[in-house]
C-alpha cells in the first residue's frame, strides 16, 4: 500500500531523515516509534507531501507520489492528522468534519450528512453543534481523526493521536482505531503510548536520529538491545540483560 | 436566531428598502441610501476574500478603479453601450485579480505581506493611470457626456425607456439590484463547497491542504470573485457620476471604505457589510451635521470618529455588529422563554 524508498531530508546540517525505507502492507496497522526528535513527524510530512524529500521516493498504491502536493495526495486516499491538533476553531464540529467530506462530495447537504455519520463513528455525535475551539484535548484529537476519516482514506497516517489522553480515553480511541482498520482502512501511526502500540500494531518500525534501527513485531522490537539503548542510553541494554540473568538465575536457584 | 426568523427579517428589510423611493422624495436621503448600498457592495467584495478567506487586502481600490476605468473607457473610446461594456469591466477586473492572486498566493504570501502587495498594486495602478495618458486620459480623468438621444452610440444608464418614476430613481434601483446580486451570490457561496473550503483556508491553511483542499485554487477563485463584485461597484460609480479620475479610482479612500464596512458590520457574514455601511454612513452624516452646527464646516472630523469606532469595534465586538445583533437576539429570546 505504502512504500517509502531511501528517503532523505536535511534541515541545514541536520539529517532529519536519512535513507529511510519502509513498507506498510494493506489492511494492517503499522506503528512508528522512536525517542523525541527521531524524525517521525518529519517522515510523515515527507510521505503526505508537506515536505519534499532531498532524495528517495514515496509510492502509494504503486504510484509515485513523491512530488505531489498534500491535497492531491489526500484525494488519492492518503490522509494525515497533525500531532499538534489544528482544528478550524471558529467552526462547529459538524462543519469541521464536513470540510473533509467535501473532498468526495460536492453538495453541502451530502457533506453535512456524511459529517454526522462520521461523528457517530468516533463517538462525537453529541458535540456536533459545539464549536471546535471549545473542545477538550480528547475532543480535539477525536475531531482530528474524524476529519481525516471523512475524506474516505485508504491509508490513514495518525501522528500521536493518544498523546495527552488519560487511560480511559486511550482505551476508547484504541477501540475506534481497531474499528477503522476492520472497515478496511490501512493505518500507519506514530505513538509514544507503548501499551497502545503493543495492543494495536501488527508491525513496528523504530526510528532513531533519522535512521530505522529496528523493525518487526512489537514484542520482539521492544526487547531489541539497539532499541533499548536508543531510549535509555548507552549501556542500558547490557544492564537490563544483566538484571534479567540475575533474576532468572535466582528463579532457577529457588526452584 | 432561527433560520426562518432571519429569512423573514431579511425579506422585510429588502422590501422596505425597495419601496423607500415611493415615500421619501428628499434627494439627500436617496443619495444617502445610494451611497450606503454602494459601500455595502464595495464591502461585500472585500468580505469575500477578507472575511471568508482571511486574506486581508489593503488595496481593493485596485479592483474598484479597474472596473470603473474599463467601464468608462470602453464607452469613451469605442462608444460601447454601458450594458455591454460592464461585462468587460467584470471580466477584466477578475483578470487583474487573478494576476495579483497568482503572484501573492503562488509564493505563499499571507497576512501583512498580502496586505502590502495589494496596497502596492493599487498604488502602481494609481501612478500608471496618471502617466499612461494615451489610454486613461491621465490626471484629467474621463468625462462621459450624457447623451440626450439614447439611440446614439455614447449613452449611459439613462433609463429614458422607462417611465418617469424609474427615470428619477434609476440609480437607486441600479445599486439596489447590484447589491441584491452581490449579496445573493455571497449567500449562495456560503452554502456551497467552495464557501466551506474558503472558510477552512481562513481557519487553518495546513489543515485545509491536508484534507484535500487545493488552497491555491480556492484563494485564486476567491480573489477573482472578490474583484468582480468590487468591479460592480466601480461600474456603478462610473455610471452614476459619469466621471472617473486616478485619485478617486485608485486612491486609498475606497480601499479603506471597503474593509471598514465588513469589519464594523461583521467579518465573514452576508449581512455584515450592509450593517457596517449603514452604521458608518449614519454616524458620518450625524457627526457632519452636529459638528456643522457647532464648529461650522470641518471636513475630516467624521474620519477621526471612524478611526475611534474601528478601534472600539475591534476591541469589544470582534464579530462586529452582526455578532452583536445575534447575541442580543439570543438574550431576548431566552429571557422570554424563561
Amino acid at each position: 500500500m505504502l512504500e517509502v524508498n531511501a528517503v532523505c531530508k536535511k534541515f541545514g546540517g541536520l539529517n532529519a531523515v536519512s535513507a529511510t525505507s519502509l513498507v506498510v502492507p494493506k489492511g494492517k496497522i503499522v506503528s512508528l516509534i522512536g525517542p523525541n526528535g527521531a524524525g517521525k513527524t518529519t517522515l510523515f510530512a515527507l510521505i503526505s507531501g508537506f515536505l519534499k524529500p532531498d532524495s528517495g521516493r514515496v509510492y502509494f498504491d504503486g504510484k509515485d507520489i513523491t512530488n505531489e502536493r498534500p491535497h492531491s495526495i489526500c484525494r488519492q486516499g492518503l490522509v494525515r492528522t497533525f500531532q499538534v491538533v489544528q482544528p478550524f476553531a471558529n467552526l462547529s464540529v459538524k462543519e469541521n468534519i464536513a470540510v473533509g467530506a467535501h473532498t468526495r462530495l460536492a453538495k453541502r447537504a451530502d457533506a453535512l450528512a456524511k459529517a454526522t455519520e462520521v461523528a457517530r463513528l468516533v463517538g462525537m455525535e453529541k458535540m456536533l453543534k459545539q464549536s471546535a475551539g471549545s473542545l477538550t484535548i480528547a475532543g480535539r484529537k477525536c475531531l482530528e481523526l474524524a476529519r481525516a476519516l471523512s475524506t474516505e482514506p485508504k491509508l490513514l497516517l495518525l501522528d500521536e493521536v493518544m498523546a495527552g489522553l488519560n487511560a480511559t480515553e486511550i482505551q476508547e480511541i484504541v477501540k475506534i482505531i481497531n474499528g477503522i482498520r476492520d472497515s478496511g482502512v490501512t493505518i500507519f501511526l506514530i505513538e509514544h503510548v507503548m501499551q497502545a502500540v503493543m495492543s494495536l500494531s501488527d508491525y513496528t518500525y523504530v526510528l532513531n536520529q533519522g535512521v530505522i534501527i529496528a523493525d518487526g513485531e512489537p514484542r520482539e522490537v521492544t526487547s531489541n538491545p539497539a532499541v533499548i539503548e536508543a531510549y535509555l542510553g548507552h549501556g542500558a541494554a547490557e544492564r537490563i540483560a544483566a538484571i534479567r540473568t540475575v533474576s532468572s538465575r535466582k528463579e532457577t536457584a529457588d526452584a | 436566531m432561527s433560520n426562518r426568523v432571519r429569512l423573514i427579517g431579511w425579506c422585510t428589510f429588502l422590501v422596505m428598502l425597495s419601496l423607500i423611493p415611493l415615500f421619501i422624495t428628499s434627494g439627500r436621503w436617496i443619495d444617502f441610501l445610494e451611497m450606503t448600498m454602494f459601500v455595502a457592495v464595495l464591502g461585500q467584495g472585500w468580505n469575500i476574500l477578507g472575511g471568508y478567506g482571511g486574506q486581508y487586502s489593503f488595496g481593493n481600490a485596485l479592483f474598484f478603479g479597474t472596473g470603473a476605468y474599463i467601464q468608462a473607457l470602453l464607452q469613451f473610446k469605442f462608444g460601447l453601450s454601458p450594458w455591454f461594456s460592464l461585462w468587460f469591466a467584470l471580466a477584466g477586473t477578475a483578470l487583474v485579480g487573478a494576476m495579483v492572486g497568482y503572484l501573492s498566493f503562488r509564493y505563499g504570501l499571507r497576512g501583512s505581506y498580502f496586505a502590502l502587495i495589494t496596497l502596492a498594486f493599487a498604488e502602481a495602478f494609481h501612478v500608471l493611470s496618471r502617466s499612461l495618458t494615451a489610454i486613461t486620459e491621465g490626471g484629467h480623468g474621463v468625462q462621459l457626456t450624457l447623451n440626450q438621444n439614447p439611440d446614439q452610440a455614447i449613452s449611459t444608464f439613462q433609463f429614458n425607456f422607462a417611465g418617469e418614476f424609474l427615470k428619477a430613481y434609476g440609480f437607486y434601483y441600479t445599486i439596489f439590484s447590484i447589491m441584491l446580486i452581490a449579496f445573493c451570490a455571497v449567500w449562495l457561496m456560503e452554502r456551497s463547497r467552495f464557501g466551506a473550503q474558503l472558510v477552512a483556508v481562513r481557519e487553518n491553511e495546513d489543515s485545509a491542504e491536508a484534507l484535500g483542499i487545493n488552497t491555491f485554487r480556492v484563494k485564486m477563485g476567491a480573489i477573482c470573485f472578490s474583484a468582480s463584485i468590487t468591479a460592480m461597484a466601480g461600474v456603478y460609480y462610473t455610471q452614476k457620476f459619469l466621471f472617473i479620475e486616478p485619485g478617486i479610482a485608485y486612491g486609498p479612500a475606497k480601499s479603506v471604505e471597503a474593509l471598514f464596512a465588513p469589519i464594523v458590520g461583521g467579518l465573514g457574514t452576508v449581512i455584515g457589510p450592509l450593517l457596517g455601511s449603514f452604521f458608518i454612513h449614519g454616524v458620518g452624516e450625524i457627526t457632519k451635521e452636529m459638528i456643522g452646527h457647532v464648529l461650522g464646516n470641518r471636513p475630516g472630523v467624521d474620519l477621526i470618529l471612524f478611526g475611534v469606532i474601528l478601534v472600539l469595534v475591534l476591541a469589544f465586538l470582534p464579530r462586529g455588529l452582526a455578532g452583536l445583533v445575534e447575541d442580543l437576539w439570543k438574550r431576548i429570546f431566552r429571557g422570554r422563554n424563561a
